[in-house]
């Protein structure tokens, strides 16, 4: 191919040259330049290599359907694989290499697989590297040996592992009518819904809107097509209730009529400008969408049809009218219908040589004859090409006569010089979005297409997309859906802009694939990324493989990154053919998102790099600003120790535990689920949904209490305070706030909406700080006034109100870690101030504040669950907590949990363990009866929970094992082989420290 | 039918490759058989090669309505694996495990089983220990797991973000060595071949539209092609029991139906060569032979029987494909698709006798059916040829449910999407 | 998708959260009858076609909803207010309409 500039025109700016790279190699091109057009018009032909073979590709489109022409883009360490030069706009500093060759593009090692062509026919993989029955490679170990080598030829681009800087951003949009298209369809579409006060989004794939107007060197109202598509889009951007989006590619149908974009901002530019994202993901939802997505032209099955310089009629036209690149100085043509003869006239016209025009068909039409005289060029009817010339580009052709009806050859064969054969197989209008929103597609004999299907959301075509060809019945279409989505009084007599156009007829003869007379002139390519032949397509038939889904996975056709847009109607035509029966007997796919190929980066947007949010405690800064260790407990951050210099996790906890035991301890509790249940019938309430009683509990007085889920297993527990009649806070873990709200609200609105409650969460309202341990009363009577603390204003499980530093709190006495403990609440926003206060007035007792690790230690000892027990699995006699199964009345799960299963003596039932080697244990071990490191077997339950002991100086922790309570006193052994730990523990009850709670009530 | 082997493959490709014979033959139904597999999926093809391999029951008909292999074991991510915490659970997927080791020759077919490994990352202390217990439980249950710190992931999964300043830094990883992928339609082809060269008889594009009955007891089917007698009538029809199950009169299971999304990235060079999943939400990521990473996430939570999904899914997959692996920002998304999962009510699979005479019911597979595709046929075969279920699916009965005797391994209760 | 809800008109499907099929009948809080227990926690219709189901408005005003939504084509027939439907079938007719005029007039 000797491509070149032409003498004018195009919407590139020839005043402003862009440098940029590709294959380390430095080259030039204008402002308005595609990296396609660019290179082609630097003279370069060899663009990639394909999936299998590695044969050497050029330019087959001008679009989104390139299959051949796809590159790496660096940015630094970077990496963006696998885009078609035919999307990149160049801009000063672009660095694009070629992908799928070593060393180079020009001699690549891979294209050996060239030889092994028939052997690498489609089901390869799936007749060989069987291994043997026995032996080192029996199974599948000799796939998994070849495996490797398999994977390093295939791929295409490399992604990096670099991480990507940029910023990505989501939008969320509503409109009236989106327009999907900005071609004459498409624009008129959304000046008509604009004009009657529609507020219209119109999204364009392009840079430039205007779609075929700017290249189709038609006239619309007397001017040159694309300056009337650039008024009319000007006058658009200046409507206030228009929205233009160009670079923008709408890819998904959602259900509700949300459908998905991507805006392309930033890649044109060397760096996006201040606070600019690269991409943004728009999910736009309107009222109506215009599918103005125009049609995609279709190459023919020939031998030799991959060479570099053989591409698509439209595709050369738009490189020459859009671009100013002529893609070749002798250009054939090869077509089954007209509008290749508009082409060869516009090529012609721009300084081509139209060597000759081959078409299938015996008769051509007057108007197509007189642009063949108009080109100058001879017409070969009822010709086929049935070998291509040359090697990494095109020198020649033959062609030969041919009966299209019968498929034979006669014995003429011509040769004709050419360095581009431009190639039209007919039109397949872009029915994707609409098939994502709609019945199957509909085929269209006269076409030879897929013409839309029946709508299932609320959409209107218009244009090509339609099979309405003609820039005349475009407008006329989009004046139409603009008109009917936008909804009120249609115009009497639309006044449209008029069109002088060639009258050139699309209807295509029925040629797909011209097969080889003689079994020469090369393959014959369907799919060309990935290297599906049309005898690949015919050996699939001949397996069985007949379904079009079964074509498509056995062959791999239409399954590459341009997702078989330019091969599907082709492979679907020779499968057919083979068959016996017509395309739309044959089948076809239907269309999922995306679209075209859409970044991860912009899907994730805002939540790239910050995927969750983060909760914090009211206190949350003074624990880190006090040295202590944060993780992340569900989205919550929580302080693990406060460790000093130069301690493990271990001493350090330890130390803490030891403080509480001893003397005062605090730790932050405000991330425990609350949730504020009022109302005349809440005690009631309670009642139903906790298995013990609520309604007998008196004011100014907490109660534990445990709930179970419909099916009788646990759900969660915890405190619930009434703080008056009808007022109770219910506290939950910190886990399953939101589940058991959900739950909550779930029986309040759906299975008890008579019953006079309100729920609200107010976990974020209150910061709760837990003061445990001896000393506790003595801290908390320094700080606290307007209120005694006595055991008589005060006893366990009493609340009172009161006041810290100037702040209103609430104080209840309750316990988790088993000592006299108080849980103070106040208003979040005061939490830091009152917890200063409380740690303040405890110096004098050397308070500690204690993180996760010491509560858990402290709670492991007196044998209380947390949901490491209450894991979804377990009952409340797993737990021993049946003494708060009421008899009395009934409760969520209270006819469900008493089943067989869920009652056997056999179950995994709560115990504690104390290591008889004086070393930690692990939790997720599991234990067994008998210790045999070697045979690993026979678990009889697993460790919930571990700790150091302080109060017992020993190693102990919380298991379910089965039978539980039968095993007390015996021993069995600590199995954790994933950590190589073993060794002897004594079963023993779960409440290590102070049964009976003593401590927590003196 | 003649073996595939390299050889045969050269043979082939000397002679143009014109000679080759269709993978499975397309018969016409016969009128009676002792046993029909309703569903033309991964389980029912299975279900047929082992009935005819490992009982001799060779009078089989297996009927697809569409085209074999339409289900889900050709819209799933393709993982095998057997690193789950119960008992029950552990002893069938880890026999699935060793069948999927041999399936290859056992089949004549390349199912392309690569043992990979997959890689369950934990991102708290409480989730390392979660995941540790259920390594242990695979161990003493005979399975093989491993537990990765932090060093030997950023070993084995290179562009993994390991830094401590993640949203979920990651804390570890439990590993199953033997685990790993498959090609999916491969495992459907694979199958109906090497049944149908025993003889079973594979019937495509034959849709079930009634059951026939002799009082309580199911004597065979109506089909779009006609009355087909059966002496055992088994449904292996996933996302459909509902709509199959109604037509034998079974109005209500403990199943629903969802849908379940999956995707699949532009092809690329090696990036990823074991299976991760990301513990820090519900992700789960490999790269296919031909170089395309395919992940999906979480149901998307409704009844469905439609194969399509919804976007706020796709939106929280990328988002912790890219939370986990930075890098993949610029990859781009190529294909996305949906299937309809069938969801039980703890979680687990049934695989029995009944509820009817005459009648096996296999379903429940929730997302997991796939790695499960070998036991379950084996399982289910040896359930119909016997009349009774194998010690391995004995658990997975349908009065479970009502007994209390579940095996849930999320502990989610009867709430089917959280499953 | 986009749900109607009651109070807050048109949202995304991504602020809802699924809370399950409406066919199921819970049995009386003092019901004993252990089948009728059982069959409302673990058998289902799984419907092809329109679903009665909850939603629950989680992230709006978290009231919780009865949809009748297609599972074959995800469209939505209807969207009423979850509380109340418990009411004699003939008194639910009367009840829905409020809420369904209050959809039209912000749709």
């Amino acid at each position: 191919m000797s491509a070149r500039r032409t003498a004018g025109g195009g919407r590139i700016d020839r005043t402003r040259s862009v440098r940029f790279h590709f294959d380390g190699k430095a080259y030039t091109g204008f402002a308005g330049d595609t990296l396609a057009s660019a290179l082609l018009a630097c003279g370069l032909t060899l663009l990639g290599r394909s999936f299998k073979y590695h044969r050497p590709r050029g330019l087959v489109s001008a679009g989104f359907d390139e299959p051949n022409a796809l590159v790496t883009i660096l940015r630094g360490d970077v990496r963006e694989a696998n885009i078609p030069a035919t999307m990149i706009e160049i801009h000063d500093g672009l660095v694009a290499e070629s992908q799928n060759r070593f060393p180079s593009l020009d001699y690549d090692l891979g294209a050996i697989n060239q030889l092994a062509g028939p052997l690498f026919s489609a089901g390869f993989y799936y007749k060989t590297f069987m291994g043997p029955a026995i032996g080192p490679l029996k199974g599948t170990r000799l796939w998994m040996l070849c495996e490797p080598f398999i994977r390093r030829a295939a791929g295409l681009g490399r992604a990096g592992y670099a991480t990507d800087r940029v910023r990505y951003e989501r939008m969320n949009a509503f409109c009236d009518v989106l327009v999907v298209g900005a071609g004459p369809a498409g624009l008129m579409a959304a000046k008509t819904a604009a004009a009657k006060g529609a507020r219209v989004i119109l999204a364009e794939t392009d840079p430039v809107l205007g779609g075929s107007a700017n290249w189709s060197n038609e006239t619309i109202d007397g001017e040159d097509a694309s300056q009337w598509a650039a008024r009319t889009a000007e006058a658009l951007a200046e409507t206030d209730n228009v929205r233009l989006l160009p670079r923008t590619t709408v890819w998904g149908y959602y259900d509700g009529n949300t459908l998905a974009a991507l805006e392309r901002v930033a890649d044109h530019k060397r760096v996006p400008e201040n606070g600019e994202p690269r991409h943004r993901h728009w999910t736009i939802r309107a009222r109506h969408v215009v599918l103005a997505t125009g049609a995609l032209e279709r190459p023919i099955v020939f031998p030799g049809n991959d060479r570099p310089g053989v591409m698509l009629a439209s595709a050369a036209a738009r490189y020459a009218g859009e671009f100013g690149v002529l893609p070749g100085a002798r250009v054939a043509i090869f077509t089954n219908n007209d509008s290749a003869y508009a082409a060869a006239r516009a090529l012609q016209r721009q300084g081509a040589a139209i060597s000759a025009i081959i078409d299938t068909r015996p008769n051509v039409s007057e108007t197509a004859a007189g642009l063949a005289n108009e080109a100058d060029a001879e017409v070969l009817t009822a010709h086929a090409v049935v070998a291509t010339k040359g090697g990494r580009s095109l020198s020649g052709l033959l062609a030969r006569t041919f009966d299209y009806q019968t498929g034979r050859f006669g014995e003429a064969v011509r040769e004709i010089q050419a360095d581009c054969l431009v190639v039209s197989g007919g039109w397949s209008p872009v029915i994707h979005l609409a098939s994502q929103a709609g019945t199957a597609p509909i085929w269209d004999d006269a076409l030879q297409a897929f013409l839309p299907p029946e709508p299932t959301q609320k959409w209107t075509g218009a244009g090509a997309f339609l099979g309405h060809f003609s820039t005349a019945e475009a407008l006329a279409d989009g004046h139409a859906a603009g008109q009917a989505a936008a909804g009120g009084a249609k115009a009497r007599k639309p006044a449209l802009p008029k069109v002088e156009s060639l009258p050139v007829d699309p209807t295509p003869a029925p040629v797909y694939e011209v097969a080889s007379p003689d079994g020469k002139g090369g393959k014959a390519f369907v799919d060309f990324q990935n290297d599906v032949t049309a005898d690949d397509v015919r050996l699939a038939h001949r397996e069985g493989f007949l379904s079009v889904e079964h074509l498509k996975r056995y062959t791999t056709l239409g399954m590459a990154t341009d997702q078989g847009k330019t091969s599907n109607i082709p492979g679907l035509a020779i499968m057919a053919e083979a068959r016996g029966i017509s395309i739309p007997e044959a089948g076809t796919t239907r269309f999922r998102p995306p679209f075209t190929p859409v970044s991860l980066g912009a899907l994730a947007a805002e939540r790239y790099g910050e995927l969750k949010p983060d909760r914090l405690s009211p206190m949350h800064d003074w624990h880190v600003e006090n040295g202590a260790t944060m993780y992340s407990a569900g989205l919550w951050y929580r302080p693990q120790i406060y460790g000093k210099a130069g301690e493990t996790v271990e001493q350090a906890y330890v130390r803490e535990a030891a403080a509480v035991r001893r003397s005062v301890g605090i730790v932050d509790v405000s991330t425990l689920g609350k949730i504020a249940v009022q109302g005349p019938d809440a005690a009631a309430f309670l009642d139903r949904v906790y298995t013990n009683m609520f309604s007998t509990l008196p004011v100014g007085k907490a109660r534990y209490g445990l709930m179970l889920r419909e099916d009788g297993l646990a759900l969660d527990d915890g405190t619930t305070w009434r703080l008056g009649e009808n007022d109770f806070l219910m506290t939950t873990t910190t886990a399953n706030a939101g589940n058991v709200m959900q739950h909550l609200e779930y029986f309040l609105d759906i299975v008890w909406p008579d019953l006079k409650v309100t729920l609200t969460s107010v976990t974020d309202e209150w910061a709760g700080a837990a003061v445990a341990g001896p000393k506790s009363r003595d801290v908390l009577a320094a700080c606290v006034s307007g209120t005694a603390l006595d055991n008589e204003t005060l006893p366990f499980m009493g609340i009172v109100h009161g006041e810290i530093a100037g702040v209103a709190v609430m104080i209840c006495r309750l316990s988790f870690s088993g000592e006299r403990a108080y849980e103070v609440y106040c208003r979040a926003g005061f939490g830091r101030h009152v917890w200063e206060t409380l740690i303040e007035a405890g110096k004098p007792f050397d308070i500690v504040p204690y993180g996760l690790e010491a509560l858990g230690a402290l709670r492991i000892e007196k044998g209380h669950v947390t949901g490491a027990e209450i894991d979804g699995r377990t009952t409340a006699r797993d737990l021993y907590l049946d003494w708060m199964l009421s008899k009395k009345k009934p409760f969520i799960g209270s006819m469900m949990m008493d089943r067989e299963g869920l009652v056997s003596e056999e179950r995994a039932r709560l115990v504690g363990l104390v290591s008889l080697d004086n070393q930690p244990l692990g939790g997720g071990a599991h234990i067994v009866e008998h210790n045999d490191p070697h045979a690993i077997r026979d678990s009889i339950g697993h460790v919930t929970a571990v700790c150091y002991s302080p109060a017992l100086g020993k190693y102990i922790a919380l298991a379910l094992v089965r039978r539980g309570k039968a095993r007390h006193g015996s021993r069995a052994y600590i199995s954790d082989p994933l950590r190589r730990r073993f060794g002897p523990v004594e079963i023993v009850s779960h409440h290590f420290f102070d049964p009976e709670g003593s401590r927590m009530h003196g | 039918m003649a073996e595939y082997s390299a050889l045969s493959l050269l043979k082939h490709a000397w002679s143009g490759n014109r000679d080759w014979r269709p993978a499975w033959r397309k018969p016409e139904p016969k009128p009676s058989y002792d046993v029909v597999i309703v569903g033309g999926g991964g389980h029912g093809l299975a279900t047929a090669h082992y009935l005819a391999k490992e009982h001799g029951i060779t009078n089989v008909a297996v009927l697809e309505k569409g085209w074999l292999g339409s289900g889900n074991i050709g819209r799933n991510t393709t993982i095998v694996r057997s690193n789950y915490l119960l008992g029950e659970s552990i002893r069938f997927y880890d026999f699935s495990v060793k069948l999927w080791e041999d399936l290859a020759q056992d089949l004549n077919y390349n199912v392309m089983f690569s043992q990979r490994g997959v890689l369950n990352l934990a991102h708290s202390p409480g989730q390392a220990d979660d995941f540790i217990r259920r390594g242990n439980a695979m161990r003493h249950d005979g399975g093989d797991a491993v537990w990765l710190n932090r060093d030997a992931i950023a070993r084995k999964v290179p562009g993994l973000d390991l830094s401590g300043s993640a949203r979920f830094p990651v804390v570890g990883g439990l590993l199953q060595p033997r685990a790993g992928t498959a090609r999916h339609d491969a495992v459907a082809w694979g199958f109906a071949r090497a049944a149908d060269r025993r003889g079973v008889d594979i019937i495509e594009n034959c849709e079930v539209t009634g059951f026939v009955r002799d009082g309580e007891r199911i004597t065979g089917v109506t089909t779009t092609r006609g009355e087909i007698a059966a002496k055992k009538v088994a449904v292996a029809v996933a996302g459909s029991t509902g709509r199959v199950m109604k037509l034998a009169g079974i109005e209500r299971l403990p199943i629903e139906s969802h849908v379940l999304q999956a995707f699949v990235s532009e092809a690329l060079k090696p990036f990823v060569d074991t299976v991760v999943t990301f513990g820090g939400g519900h992700l789960y990521m490999s790269q296919s032979d031909k170089g395309g990473l395919v992940f999906g996430g979480n149901l998307d939570g409704y009844n469905s029987y439609a194969q399509r999904g919804n976007l706020p899914v796709v939106e929280e997959v990328m988002s912790e494909m890219v939370a986990l692996f930075p890098g993949l920002a610029r990859v781009r998304l190529l294909r996305s698709w949906g299937g309809v999962m069938d969801m039980s009510m703890d979680g687990s699979p049934i695989i029995t006798t009944g509820p009817l005479p005459g009648m096996y019911l296999n379903t429940g597979w929730c997302y997991g059916g796939f790695k499960a595709t070998p036991a379950s046929g084996w399982c289910f075969a040896w359930t119909i040829a016997k009349d009774e279920p194998h010690p391995l699916n004995a658990p997975f009965t349908l009065d479970r449910f009502q007994r209390g005797i579940l095996t849930d391994e999320k502990g989610q209760g009867a709430t089917p999407q959280l499953h | 998708m986009l749900i109607n809800c009651p109070y807050c008109g048109p949202r995304d499907l991504s602020e809802f959260t699924y809370r399950g099929d409406a066919n199921r009948t819970r049995p009386a809080d003092t019901s004993t009858d252990q089948a009728a227990w059982n069959a409302y926690v673990y058998e289902r219709v799984n419907t092809a076609g329109d679903h009665p189901e909850y939603w629950q408005h989680s992230g709006g005003c978290r009231s919780h909803i009865l949809v009748m939504r297609s599972t074959l084509t995800h469209e939505i027939a209807s969207v009423s207010l979850a509380r109340g439907q418990k009411k004699a079938s003939a008194r639910r007719q009367q009840k829905k309409r409020p809420a369904r005029r209050r959809q039209e007039d912000r749709t």
